[in-house]
């Protein structure tokens, strides 16, 4: 049986229009051979999970650049959980200082790509540790 | 013709032979690469001669500075009257946080001030919102109210000291608060001046601060744009903006089209709406552009720049008056191009890039800070900023002459070049309907989002280098000082703001905002009605709020 391509969505959570990193990625997961969903900016993390869920991604990929991360990303999963699909991979990226990384890590995120991670180095990660749901 | 027919026919007798050591020179050194092009990816020659700037006319494209076509500048008499404004952008935490840097960045020379808001200041909610969670405070300063605004220019002389507010969706509104703080401190309006950003078509191309859709949006900068034109006459209306077109991934050529097109839309929006003669308000268009890393390609975009902006109110608007021919502008330096590691080395990068500005005429700059890729910028980073503006103001000497790169064939030619470039994206623009209609078809977002991917994807190529990015890396982290913003902003920021709700005149907030939606209803200015409801401490959120449901909400198409 053919194998369904994992499905990711890059999402924006908060008030930042940053999303230049974000498009990028987007793309280049979607040249990669991912099938790919795109939120577009502000979304709440309300609205990130209900998608991913309804969209049955694999993985989730925040951007935030407004420092606004210490509150979004572990809200997202912490919806998630809530819904029961703590089985969808979140992972995270931005400006995002060092000493951020460990409370992230503690909340859920399972990895975090700052300024300087290649697209490659970033669709690598996704394929070597998330493997698509039933 | 530039050149006499002999200055030609001699250049290109010696050009043959040049070009001919250049072949045997090539076959025994080969060139480091095939191809060399700006950081936009444009083609440079190795060399420029006579015979790239024989079609100029000079009276007709060079000129001389205050004539048209103002392509060697505006003022006549260039720096030596001042120097550009040293213009920091500043805004973290609460107003009396804002304050207390905007008084140190004056203490130190500064000349002008610039306001960076909050997320949910930006986006017009307030810092109680649940959207606005995480986010109080920490890309600028969180404004809710009129309190919180006096508190923010508290001891600033709004007579003497001209203030930029980098503002959008909810422009009319943060206007409204420094109109009503100035008439608090006994300033008319007539003699305050300053800028708000009130440049919505480029959020929808590529800053992404929205809040109701293209139409409606560029109706509220027609009002701004009118009463500062009857009663702020000192005031910038908008600053059409490319800068941030530029961080979001354009080239140069991008920048300088779209902004110029975006200028073009606001101008035939005020003309149309308000019936007003060009020449009573195109003087306060200002307009703000990036001064990206490479030299050359940024000096030539702000020539061309006042060059088009002075055609276009010349022979599209049909302006007499010279002063609604010229392109006033503020420059940054550019973001994007500062790295996170090796962040010492952007100290280097916001000098080159500064230079570029002056050289290329700006009137007032923002010199980024070492840290910004991080975070906001601590005072001691800050600092070096502004020092660094005023070594090259006071130290280096560029500003004795002016323009003093005119005449140089490579300047004049990628001048032209880009001017032509930038042309045809205008054209095609006019011929989808203008700006309005490109971007509700995506053109510029998808255009942007084109040059982004491909400079990405030819760094990663190696093909283009960022040193401490894919080249001369170290292995190490260099540690550099945060700014941390304090979560207790937030709490602090909410509890003044409920304060301000339980104290205040509810029945005149509400009546104030009830007129301001007949207002919006019947089409009227939204200005005097706004001015009068943040006097009654309605919040910017409460304002807005009537914006969204009388215009509605407008959301991020998300492309890519």
């Amino acid at each position: 049986m053919a194998e369904r391509k994992l499905r990711i969505m890059v999402a924006k959570p908060g008030l930042d229009g940053h999303d230049r990193g974000a498009r990028i990625l987007a793309r280049h997961f979607r040249d990669s051979g991912f099938e790919v969903i795109y939120t577009g900016c502000h979304q709440t993390p309300e609205q990130i999970a209900a998608s991913a869920i309804q969209e049955d991604v694999d993985v989730v990929g925040l951007s935030c650049l407004s420092g606004a991360h210490r509150y979004l990303f572990p809200k997202v999963v912490e919806l998630l959980k809530e819904k029961g699909a703590d089985d969808i991979t979140v992972i995270g990226g931005g400006i995002i200082p060092e000493q951020d990384f460990q409370m992230l890590y503690d909340a859920g995120i399972k990895a975090i790509f700052t300024p300087g991670s290649t697209l490659e180095a970033i669709a690598r990660w996704v394929r070597e540790n998330v493997t698509q749901g039933s | 013709m530039y050149f006499t027919k002999k200055v030609l026919d001699e250049s290109a007798l010696l050009r043959k032979k040049w070009e001919d050591e250049v072949r045997k020179a090539v076959a025994e050194w080969p060139d480091q690469k095939e191809r060399w092009s700006t950081v936009s990816d444009l083609e440079i020659k190795r060399l420029y001669g006579p015979e790239d700037i024989s079609d100029i006319d000079f009276a007709r494209d060079i000129g001389y500075p205050g004539q048209f076509p103002f392509l060697r500048g505006n003022q006549v008499t260039g720096y030596r009257g001042r120097f550009w404004t040293f213009r920091m952008f500043a805004g973290m935490g609460t107003a009396a946080d804002t304050n207390r840097r905007w008084h140190m960045l004056l203490e130190q020379g500064t000349t002008g001030l610039s306001t960076a808001f909050d997320y949910p200041t930006l986006m017009g909610y307030d810092s109680d919102n649940p959207r606005a969670r995480g986010e109080c405070g920490r890309c600028g300063v969180a404004i809710d109210t009129l309190e919180d605004f006096l508190q923010l220019v508290k001891d600033i002389p709004l007579d003497r000291i001209t203030t930029s507010m980098t503002i959008n969706p909810p422009a009319s509104v943060l206007w409204a608060l420094y109109c009503a703080a100035a008439e608090l401190q006994g300033v008319p309006l007539t003699e305050i001046g300053g800028t708000i950003q009130n440049d919505m078509l480029k959020e929808f191309i590529a800053q992404k601060t929205f809040m109701c859709p293209p139409e409606p949006s560029v109706k509220l900068i027609s009002d701004t744009v009118e009463f500062g034109a009857r009663y702020v006459p000192r005031w910038n209306t908008i600053s059409i903006s490319g800068y941030h077109i530029r961080e979001a991934g354009s080239t140069a050529v991008q920048e300088l089209a779209f902004t110029l097109r975006d200028g073009v839309e606001y101008v035939e929006d005020v003309v149309r709406r308000k019936g007003l003669d060009v020449d009573s308000f195109a003087s306060r268009l200002s307009f703000f552009f990036n001064s990206h890393i490479d030299f050359f390609e940024e000096i030539c975009k702000m020539r061309a720049a006042r060059r088009m902006w002075a055609t276009i109110m010349r022979d599209r608007f049909k302006a007499k008056d010279p002063r609604s021919c010229w392109m006033r502008f503020h420059t940054q330096t550019a973001g994007c191009s500062l790295t996170a590691q090796q962040p010492y080395n952007n100290v280097v990068r916001t000098a080159i890039e500064a230079l570029a500005a002056v050289l290329g005429g700006t009137q007032s700059l923002h010199t980024n800070s070492l840290d910004e890729v991080w975070c906001l910028p601590t005072e001691n980073s800050v600092e070096i900023a502004l020092r660094t503006q005023q070594i090259i103001a006071e130290e280096t000497g560029v500003g004795s002459t002016i323009d003093p790169l005119a005449g140089s064939y490579f300047v004049e030619a990628l001048t032209n070049e880009m001017e032509e470039k930038a042309w045809e994206y205008i054209e095609k623009i006019d011929a989808m309907g203008g700006m309005t209609a490109a971007i509700e078809r995506g053109y510029p977002q998808m255009e942007i989002a084109d040059a982004a991917f491909k400079f990405q994807k030819q760094l990663e190529a190696g093909d283009r280098v960022m040193v401490g990015v894919n080249k001369y890396l170290t292995g190490e982290e260099e540690k550099i000082p945060i700014l941390e913003i304090d979560e207790r902003v937030e709490q602090e920021q909410i509890a003044r703001l409920n304060k301000v709700r339980r104290t205040r005149n509810g029945r005149a907030v509400k009546k104030s905002l009830e007129e301001l939606r007949q207002a919006c209803r019947k089409g009227d200015n939204v200005m005097p009605f706004c001015i009068e409801a943040v006097k009654n401490m309605a919040t910017v959120q409460e304002v807005c709020n009537v914006y969204r449901d009388v215009y509605g909400e407008y959301a991020d198409p998300a492309i890519f």
